[in-house]
This record gives C-alpha cells, structure tokens and sequence, in this order.
C-alpha cells in the first residue's frame, strides 16, 4: 500500500473542494429566498397601504 | 427543486460508485502501484471540467447573438463549475505528480495551459463583480468568455503537439495509446459519473442565477412603485 496517503490526500481534498462549493450555492440561495420574500412582502405592505 | 434533488442523489451514488470501482474494481498499475489510483479521479474531473468550459463558450456565443439573459446565466455557471472542476484537477495532478515524477510542479506544455485556463475563468468571474449595468457585465463577460475558450484546445493538444513532462494522453492518443481492458471500463464510468455531478452543479448554480434575476426584477418593481 504505497503512496496510500497520496491516494487520499488527492480524494478528500477534491473532494472537500466540491463540498464547499455545494455549500455556498446553497448559502447564496438562502440569502436569496430570504431577499425574494422581503421584497414581496415590502411589495404587498405598500399595496396595503395604498388600500 | 423536485428533479434537481433526483439528479443530485443520481450524481452522489454514481460518484461513490465511481470511487468504489477505482479503489476495488479496477487492476493495480504495475509500476506506479497503489498512486496510479488517483488517474480515475484527477483525469475525470479535467474532462468534465473541459465539458463545462465549452458548454460556457457556446452559451457565451449564444448571448453575443440572441442577448437572451438564460446564455448568461448559464455562461455564468458553467464557468462557475469548470473552474471548480480545475482546482481540483490543479490539486489532484500534483499531489500525483509528487510520488510518480519526483516533483509537485513543472512549467510544462499541459500544467502551465491548464493553469492559465483556471487564471482565465477566474479572471472571467472576477470581471462579472466589477461591472454593475446587468447587460454590459452580461456582454463583456459573453466576450471574454469566447476569448478565454480559445486556451481550452491547446490544453487537449498540448500533451499531443508538445512532448513534455506530462504524459502523453491514454484516450484518443493515437495507435500506440489505451488503457487495459481493466481500467478502461472504471474510468469511462468515472467520467460518465463525474459529468452527471457536473452537471447537478450546473442546475443548482443555474437556479441560483435565475433567483439572482427575480431579485433584480422585484427590485425595480419596488423602485418603480
């Protein structure tokens, strides 16, 4: 089993990098959603007051 | 959302099984043993990130000719994930490169294109967040992106026109290339595996860019009430 340790290194690290790039779409999306449904509801507060 | 799910769960099993058969399935390499296993995931990801960059290129020459923001949205992502697929072949290569040539880095033919390719795209995300005017940053990043796919051939050919460091490509090498019989069906499903994760990512980080759109546009709403 030589080299082993380059096997996975080279594994986990890409690996990891995929990981972490998944994990700020999903960031990004989230800050997103939230965004969508604070404008709509500033959105719908002035049609409200506008009743 | 309901088919991305299903495609992230195809790409996930698919990848693992990809791992499973380069570690378990596929013969040992008779003289770089054990290290020769990380060829299945360093080469797979450079051809899905090869993949990425041109389906960029051809959403870029899209845009150029329709101006229709869905090409740039998927020039972004596509550009997104190729230069995350890079990185790793740019940290996978020499980490593989250490054990089997004595040295991490060398400035040849194929490292350097390929580290010029990943400064390009790099370069192609940085100039998206410096322009504000959405059609103008859409336009000069179409341009860019077609000026940047020009170094994507010459890093296919650069193992083919150039002898160097690198060795000489085992696919589509010519009559003396190929791989065992062994190894050639783990890799072609390693590839076929990291394209469909390629390809998952492209979708989330599409619809990330679509969100990006709906915001801009509830936005102007806002303003214009």
């Amino acid at each position: 089993m030589k080299n082993l340790d380059s096997v996975f290194w080279a594994y986990i690290l890409g690996w990891a990098i995929f990981f972490s790039f998944y994990l700020t779409i999903a960031k990004r999306s989230s800050d997103l959603r939230t965004e969508i449904e604070r404008l709509k509801k500033s959105a719908f507060g002035k049609q409200q007051q506008e009743k | 959302m309901a088919k991305r799910t299903i495609l992230g769960a195809i790409a996930v099993l698919l990848v693992i099984a990809a791992a499973y058969a380069a570690f378990f399935v596929a013969p040992e390499e008779r003289t770089m043993g054990m290290v020769q296993r990380i060829f299945y995931f360093h080469v797979s990801c450079a051809w899905a990130g090869l993949t990425a960059f041109s389906i960029c290129f051809l959403s870029n020459l899209l845009y150029v000719w329709r101006r229709n923001e869905k090409y740039d949205w998927l020039g972004v992502s596509c550009a997104e994930v190729g230069a995350a697929f890079t990185t790793i072949v740019l940290i996978s290569g020499p980490i593989w490169a250490k054990p089997a040539w004595g040295i991490y880095w060398t400035w040849d033919a194929r490292l350097t294109s390929t580290f010029v390719l990943w400064l390009l795209y790099i370069a192609y995300l940085l100039l998206r967040t410096l322009i504000e005017e959405p059609d103008r940053r859409a336009l000069l990043s179409a341009l860019f992106g077609i000026f940047a796919f020009i170094d994507v051939p010459i890093v296919f050919g650069a193992i083919r026109w150039w002898r160097t460091q690198h060795p000489a490509p085992v696919i589509m090498g010519g009559p003396n290339s190929g791989l065992a019989p062994g190894m050639r069906g783990t890799f072609f499903f390693a590839v076929l595996a990291m394209h469909v994760f390629m390809w998952f990512l492209i979708a989330e980080r599409y619809a990330l860019e679509k969100m990006r759109g709906d915001v801009a546009l509830l936005r102007q709403e806002a303003e214009a009430s």
